[in-house]
């Protein structure tokens, strides 16, 4: 088992990759290649051309400015795991990412081709979803930005036109005494997940929310942001049963039937996920406040 | 045939220089070509982890990167853990003493992940060891003497600081 036959290049910079695209019939970008690499190995694509991205200089870095982290896209999941500040000001990228493949994938695997792939259960999909993340896109007629609610146009298909490439994406700051929680399901550690849950909350010292963001991934075509669940708990000071109730309605979300799991189960995920990542985010928007480790 | 390159590599520390069809995957380039046949092939899209090498230090898939993309990398097989032909490795020893392996085929992945693990991370729990080797499949053993064996392994690369060195670091 081997890939089909294909041309190879290997740009050394975002215009002649550009370039390439344009050009060249039936092209594939290759990333990081733990999605695209099995889909050779299996000749599920049959691509003309390989344009080989990890040559392309400019595209691996993360910078924290202007309260927002901009990523590179061919950064490593690995560097971003290992990086400092996503450490100290996105810490629901840490935890995510743990949870993303294995070591050995995270060391190759990139966020732009993450990003790209746009698995509907992939944790950095998630992640953009729920951060409002701006995809910065590279073609022949410079750059443009676009936001990520409108990335996914349908499974599995970023809104970037054949002639075009992510270059990076850019993830806004919270503020530092955020709450935040990613949890998900899967039937072994390191595989994508049946159902996720993202939470990010803003809130005052009393547990007051002000500010939330529940995005539910592996349900449906792309992760959805739960907005019900927002409406329902901004202004409120959760007590009781108070999340439990506000996360019924994720069981009306629309979910997928697949061999892993019938839409109705994973619409029960979606209500248990985002309770406890509610739950959780908030313990720790609590211990933010008071100035607790967590 | 396809389209053909000449790249040049360093691999256990020898240099290579060859001509690769481009779609070859790097697995299949270090077993077929070079003949380093430790690298083991499960399942080929990059689920099992048999085939995992150190790609520049860093633990790898081999058979979900081109051996093209290898051009100028330096790269160590679990032929090259062992600091020399009559000794192994102490995590190879702790392995062969704890019977870490029956058939043996995982192994050569689950050593070269665990070579990563264990430098970047010394003295792991039990709970660590389990999640770093949760991408490798081992059908035989359980993971239970896997695991005993890497915690071992920690303790023994402690005690003898140098021996947690890899061939590939002992180069430079």
């Amino acid at each position: 088992m081997k890939p089909p036959p294909f041309r190879y290049h290997d740009p050394k910079t975002v215009s002649e990759a550009v370039g390439l695209l344009a050009s060249l019939e039936n092209a594939k970008l290759l990333a990081g290649g733990q999605s695209l690499m099995p889909m050779l190995n299996m000749r599920f694509v049959l691509p003309d051309h390989i344009i080989d991205l990890n040559r392309v200089e400019g595209l691996s870095h993360i910078r924290d400015t202007q309260g927002a982290l901009d990523i590179g896209a061919m950064t490593r999941q690995r560097d971003l795991e290992f990086s400092e500040p996503v450490r100290a000001r996105w810490p629901i990228m840490h935890e995510a990412l743990l949870q993303v493949g294995h070591r050995q994938t995270r060391n190759r695997g990139t966020i732009g081709g993450s990003l790209c792939h746009l698995d509907p259960a992939a944790e950095l999909v998630s992640l953009a979803t729920g951060y409002d993340a701006t995809v910065t896109v590279a073609g022949p007629a410079g750059q443009r930005e676009v936001a990520f609610a409108e990335f996914p146009v349908a499974y599995m298909t970023p809104a970037i036109e054949a002639n075009e490439l992510v270059v990076g994406v850019r993830f806004p700051q919270w503020t530092p005494k955020h709450g935040y929680a990613f949890i998900e399901f899967s039937r072994r550690h390191g595989d994508f997940a049946i159902t996720s849950a993202a939470v990010l909350l803003e809130g005052d010292a009393a547990g007051k929310i002000t500010r939330a963001s529940v995005t539910i991934g592996g349900m449906g075509t792309v992760p959805r942001r739960a907005r019900e669940v927002e409406q329902a708990i901004v202004g409120q000071v959760p007590a009781g049963s108070f999340f439990r109730d506000a996360c019924e309605s994720c069981r009306k979300l629309e979910a997928i039937d697949d061999v892993h799991a019938p839409a109705s189960y994973r619409q029960h995920l979606a209500a248990v996920l985002s309770r406890r990542a509610l739950e959780k985010a908030h313990a720790r928007l609590l211990d933010a406040h008071a100035g607790r480790p967590h | 045939m396809g389209e053909k390159r000449k790249i040049a590599l360093t691999v256990n520390g020898k240099r290579y220089e060859e001509e690769v069809e481009v779609r070859v995957t790097l697995a299949d380039f270090i077993r077929h070509q070079l003949g380093l046949t430790g690298t083991h092939l499960g399942c080929e899209h990059g689920v099992c982890g048999a085939c995992t090498i150190l790609f520049d230090d860093r633990s790898a898939r081999s058979c979900l990167m081109l051996a093209v993309q290898a051009d100028g990398h330096d790269i160590l097989t679990v032929e090259g853990i062992a600091p020399s032909p009559d000794k192994l490795h102490p995590l190879q020893q702790a392995f062969h003493e704890h019977h870490g392996l029956q058939c043996g085929f995982c192994t050569p992945g689950i050593l070269t992940t665990l070579i990563e693990f264990l430098r970047d991370n010394p003295d792991p729990s039990e709970q660590e060891v389990r999640i770093a080797i949760s991408g490798n499949l081992c059908r035989c053993t359980g993971y239970q003497n896997i695991v005993v064996a890497t915690l071992d392994a920690a303790k023994r690369l402690q005690a003898e600081p140098t021996q947690s060195q890899t061939n590939a670091a002992q180069r430079s």
